[in-house]
């Protein structure tokens, strides 16, 4: 399978985008190219699991490797493992989705449409990528069109939140790159530097330039994924983006910053990932309460949801410090599952506000009677979200724990307990936001003269739900497709706590 | 035959000085309407790009006094190149300029002049070419005859040159006192890190950052790009600029070698210095010419980090960014120059809402701003990231990190403008443009460049291949 036709399906939607008139044809166009996005993920999951089963052990499958810039030994190297199959899976439920989501924009939208799916260009390429600097190049084409979604499209204090994302993402990439070039003048072939990530990996980095370079590289994907203290465009951002925007932010874009801190940081620059694991733990602790004492004291629907987004992403991050095999996979795992329920939470709401126009808690109510649909989506991420079995997330954080658990460290054990509590807060904040808008009477007459979903919006939730049903009742095939790769990362790291 | 070698070495000035005088001619004859001359002028131009890569040739003449090589030969034509699209693009201004000829005629012999720098190989004949390259050009900046700030950034112009060239000029003699020659080649094995040879070396540092304005020589920049017509200080800011860049280049690569370490430390200050005044003193400007100046500023800022490498690769990097400058900058200057000439705007808050009425060229000027910023898949990303890994070569991490974060500041500005565009609300956006052929010509050209010389490394590649050359 040519993996390039990951980027090109996207460019040439882009472009087909631009030369379209008219609403129709624009989305007719952006949903056709979503499509194949998804048939092409899915092909690409069967392809691997077909060549894994051949027997193909290889690190990376359906390798492409291009001579880019030679002087500087810059390749343009494609390459997937089982973690970035998962993501590429991820983006593509949340791009088909977004399409569906916004399929009545009104305003400018060949721009929205082309500036959506430019965007999940830049996620495509970001997951495949095999060498650094193709990778980089990917992570900073999927940050401008946030900018420009965001300001253009959003609502509230807009210019704001778009600037702030944008600087701070930006921020997070000038450090992500000051790592990357400290990386890439510590590498030696023969004189020559690399940065070809697997050639990286099989050499030897000195452990004084690791732990110089680490923080710059952890904290730089760490803004992407709402590291504490560096989470606060994601409240701003999250809530001024459009809906599908919001669902591209949360589902894509903030799942980079994880895929990043893991493949680059961690993978790279094991022995100073060991070395700063105690304040990455630290971080993610205080980012996952936080998050969710934060989450309680908002009153916006958007803000809710961005709010515990920070503290599942903190998930993510604190599998990652753990650094045993199953906290890792299960950190990828929360980036698949978080990325599908974030998407529909922000679907969801969407709906709702784009019929009642407030996404206020305290004005809404009752919504079970006037539109049905919604509403059993409403609750469905809801309980997604505070891990109720059977649903995606409970298989996530469950594996975290366990995972976390296995590190034998008292303090990670203390920070894997507290961990563990903000489940309960999160189940405060979301069964009072979905009792309190979902059921109850209704609180404003006009509610009744409001309809349900439509086809579009039903058909993109029925997409994320699928997504999330398949992890929550069958979660070992993500199992088996992630971890040989978080296996890789922690023979890497070279401890295995399991072994001690 | 010397005769011979002189037409082949030298086609390219001899183009540009045919060029002068036909224009000449014409200007003694009868009068042609402008609009002719224009595309005249513009088809004279073109041949002159295309002829330059034609027969490529390599050697010396005049006893080393003048060299030529194909890095020289590409870096002539990049100038060409710029010179070309800033011609087409200044046409809505020209068509109804009463010294339209006076103009050209200047304008070329200020190229006529950097070409000559760029091919010196002795140091009178770069500061005769230097010399050619400025004194025009004051007369240039005074061009919109009626208006006193374009008279008022001419006389600022000709005082600051001026007294660079003094600067100059001193360490040069100082130079020529203790090594006993002027020729570049003989000059380096003159070279024991004397007191008086650093200072002289810092008198002629100086002379440069002044063309280039440099930080803390940069105090003409901002007044002369306000006043001066659109397509001067496109002019200025592109050609001017980076022809100086590419004499500095070699200079300091080959001739001042043995002082590496100085200068070394030298440039680091400069370089952290312009990047960060720059930065500041464009966050706030709303004049869009003053703030092109100084994000043009903040560039030759990313671009002394460069300088600040290895040879090939601090080569490399810096022609190949001045080469994606030319047409990001240009692609901005296009924009500016159109709505400056036909609706008489340059303020950044009359873009407000400009999206609405013209979307074409929101899209150039975004596009080129993205370029100028450094956002991929634009060309200007690469330029700067491969400065910063030329930089980052000796392996001073702390420089990297300082223009990295300064890089996130630039973002701030530029996307101001961006958000001027497309999200303020205006209730008098300015009118939609009709945009004459040759101006959206320009415009194609820049943003063909701005997509191409990044993504297709292969001239990457081939300027590299070449900066081995000396």
């Amino acid at each position: 399978m040519n993996l390039n036709l990951l980027i090109l399906i996207p460019f040439l939607t882009a472009m087909a985008v631009l030369f379209c008139k008219g609403l129709k044809q624009v989305r007719a166009v952006a949903l056709l190219g979503s499509g194949l996005q998804l048939i092409l993920a899915l092909g690409l999951l069967y392809r691997f699991y077909d060549e894994r089963a051949a027997g193909n052990l290889s690190q990376m499958l359906f390798e492409f490797n291009y001579h880019w810039f030679a002087p500087l030994n810059i390749n343009y190297h494609l390459g997937v493992d089982g973690i970035s199959v998962a993501m590429i899976l991820l983006t593509s439920f949340v791009v088909i989705s977004g399409v569906l989501v916004s399929w009545s924009m009104d305003t400018l939208n060949k721009e929205f449409f082309f500036l959506l799916i430019f965007l999940s260009m830049g996620a495509y390429g970001f997951f495949m990528s095999l060498d650094l600097f193709t990778m980089f190049f990917f992570l900073e084409v999927a940050v401008i069109p946030k900018f420009l979604l965001i300001g253009i499209w959003g609502s509230g204090k807009k210019e704001y939140s778009a600037m702030k994302l944008a600087l701070m993402l930006m921020g997070g990439s000038a450090l992500v790159f000051v790592g990357l070039i400290g990386l890439y003048f510590n590498t030696n072939i023969e004189g020559a530097h690399t940065f070809d990530l697997l050639q990286i990996s099989k050499m030897k980095i000195p452990v004084e330039a690791q732990m110089l370079f680490f923080p710059f590289a952890f904290i730089g994907f760490g803004i992407f994924t709402a590291l504490f203290p560096f989470h606060t465009w994601v409240p701003d951002g999250h809530s001024s983006a459009p809906t599908a925007a919001s669902m591209f932010l949360a589902g894509i874009s903030m799942k980079l910053g994880g895929y990043g801190c893991l493949r680059v940081a961690t993978y790279l620059m094991p022995e100073a990932a060991h070395a700063y694991a105690g304040i990455i733990i630290l971080l993610a602790t205080i980012a996952i309460i936080y998050g969710a004492f934060a989450t309680l004291m908002q009153t916006d629907l958007k803000y809710i949801n961005a709010y515990s987004s920070i503290s599942h992403c903190g998930f993510v991050l604190l599998g990652i410090g753990m650094l045993t095999q199953i906290s890792i996979t299960g950190a990828v795992m929360q980036m698949v599952s978080h990325g599908l329920m974030t998407a529909l939470f922000f679907a969801a709401i969407g709906m709702i506000y784009s019929r009642t126009h407030t996404r206020m808690v305290a004005q809404l109510g009752g919504l079970l009677k006037v539109m049905p649909f919604i509403s059993a989506v409403f609750v469905i991420v809801g309980l997604c979200s505070l891990g109720l079995p059977g649903l995606s997330g409970f298989v996530a954080e469950m594996t975290i724990f366990v995972g976390s658990w296995q590190n034998p460290d008292v303090l990670y054990r203390v920070a894997t307990i507290l961990a563990c509590a903000s489940i309960v807060v999160t189940a405060v904040y979301i069964l009072r936001a979905t009792g309190k808008t979902v059921l109850g009477p209704i609180t404003d007459t006009h509610f009744n003269k409001l309809g349900d979903a439509l086809w579009n919006e039903k058909l993109a939730a029925v997409i994320l739900i699928v997504g999330i049903m398949a992890i929550g009742i069958l979660p070992f095939w993500l199992n088996d497709l992630i971890t040989p790769g978080s296996q890789q990362i922690i023979l890497q790291t070279g401890q295995n706590i399991m072994l001690k | 035959m010397i005769l011979n070698d002189i037409f082949i070495l030298m086609k390219q000035e001899l183009m540009l000085l045919g060029i002068i005088m036909i224009l000449l001619i014409i200007k003694v004859g009868k009068d042609w309407s402008n609009e002719s001359l224009l595309n005249l002028i513009n088809a004279l131009l073109l041949i002159n790009v295309m002829s330059g890569f034609m027969m490529p040739a390599e050697g010396f003449l005049f006893g080393d006094m003048f060299k030529t090589n194909s890095l020289i030969t590409l870096e002539k034509n990049i100038l060409n190149i710029g010179t070309l699209i800033i011609s087409l693009q200044s046409y809505s201004w020209l068509k109804n300029h009463k010294h339209l000829i006076e103009f050209y005629i200047l304008m070329l012999s200020t190229l006529l002049g950097m070409f000559y720098m760029v091919s010196s190989g002795n140091l009178l004949m770069f500061y005769l070419g230097l010399e050619l390259s400025t004194i025009p050009l004051a007369a240039m900046a005074n061009f919109d005859l009626e208006k006193r700030k374009s008279s008022e950034a001419a006389l600022k112009f000709i005082i600051s040159s001026a007294f660079s060239s003094g600067l100059l000029l001193f360490g040069i003699s100082l130079l020529y006192g203790t090594a006993g020659t002027l020729s570049f080649t003989e000059i380096t094995s003159h070279l024991t890190n004397t007191p008086l040879q650093i200072f002289s070396f810092v008198l002629i540092l100086a002379g440069f950052s002044f063309k280039i304005s440099v930080v803390p020589f940069h105090f003409w920049t901002a007044d002369v790009y306000e006043g001066s017509p659109v397509a001067v200080t496109s002019y200025l800011s592109v050609i001017s600029k980076g022809a100086v860049l590419f004499v500095f280049v070699s200079v300091l690569y080959t001739v001042f070698k043995p002082l590496a370490e100085v200068w070394y430390n030298m440039l680091f200050l400069l370089s952290v210095l312009t990047i960060v005044i720059g930065n500041l003193f464009a966050l706030r400007q709303d004049n869009i010419k003053r703030f092109l100046a100084f994000s043009s500023i903040a560039q030759v800022g990313f671009i002394l980090v460069g300088i600040s490498g290895s040879s090939q690769m601090g080569t490399a990097s810096v022609i190949y960014f001045v080469l994606i400058y030319i047409f990001s900058n240009l692609g901005a200057f296009g924009v500016v120059s159109l709505v400056s000439a036909i609706a008489g705007k340059e303020n950044i808050s009359d873009y407000r809402a400009f999206y609405k009425t013209n979307p074409f060229l929101s899209w150039v000027l975004t596009i080129a701003l993205f370029s100028l910023a450094g956002v991929p898949p634009t060309a200007g990303f690469f330029g700067k990231f491969f400065l910063l890994i030329a930089g980052a070569e000796q392996g001073n991490y702390i420089l990297i990190a300082i223009a990295a974060l300064n890089m996130v500041i630039s973002f701030y500005y530029y996307l101001r403008i961006v958000k001027s565009i497309f999200m303020d609300p205006n209730e008098h956006p300015i009118e939609k443009l009709t945009i004459p052929m040759m101006p959206k010509i320009a415009l194609f050209i820049c943003l063909a460049g701005i997509v191409v010389i990044g993504l297709w490394s292969s001239i990457y590649e081939y300027i590299y291949s070449l900066s081995t050359g000396f």
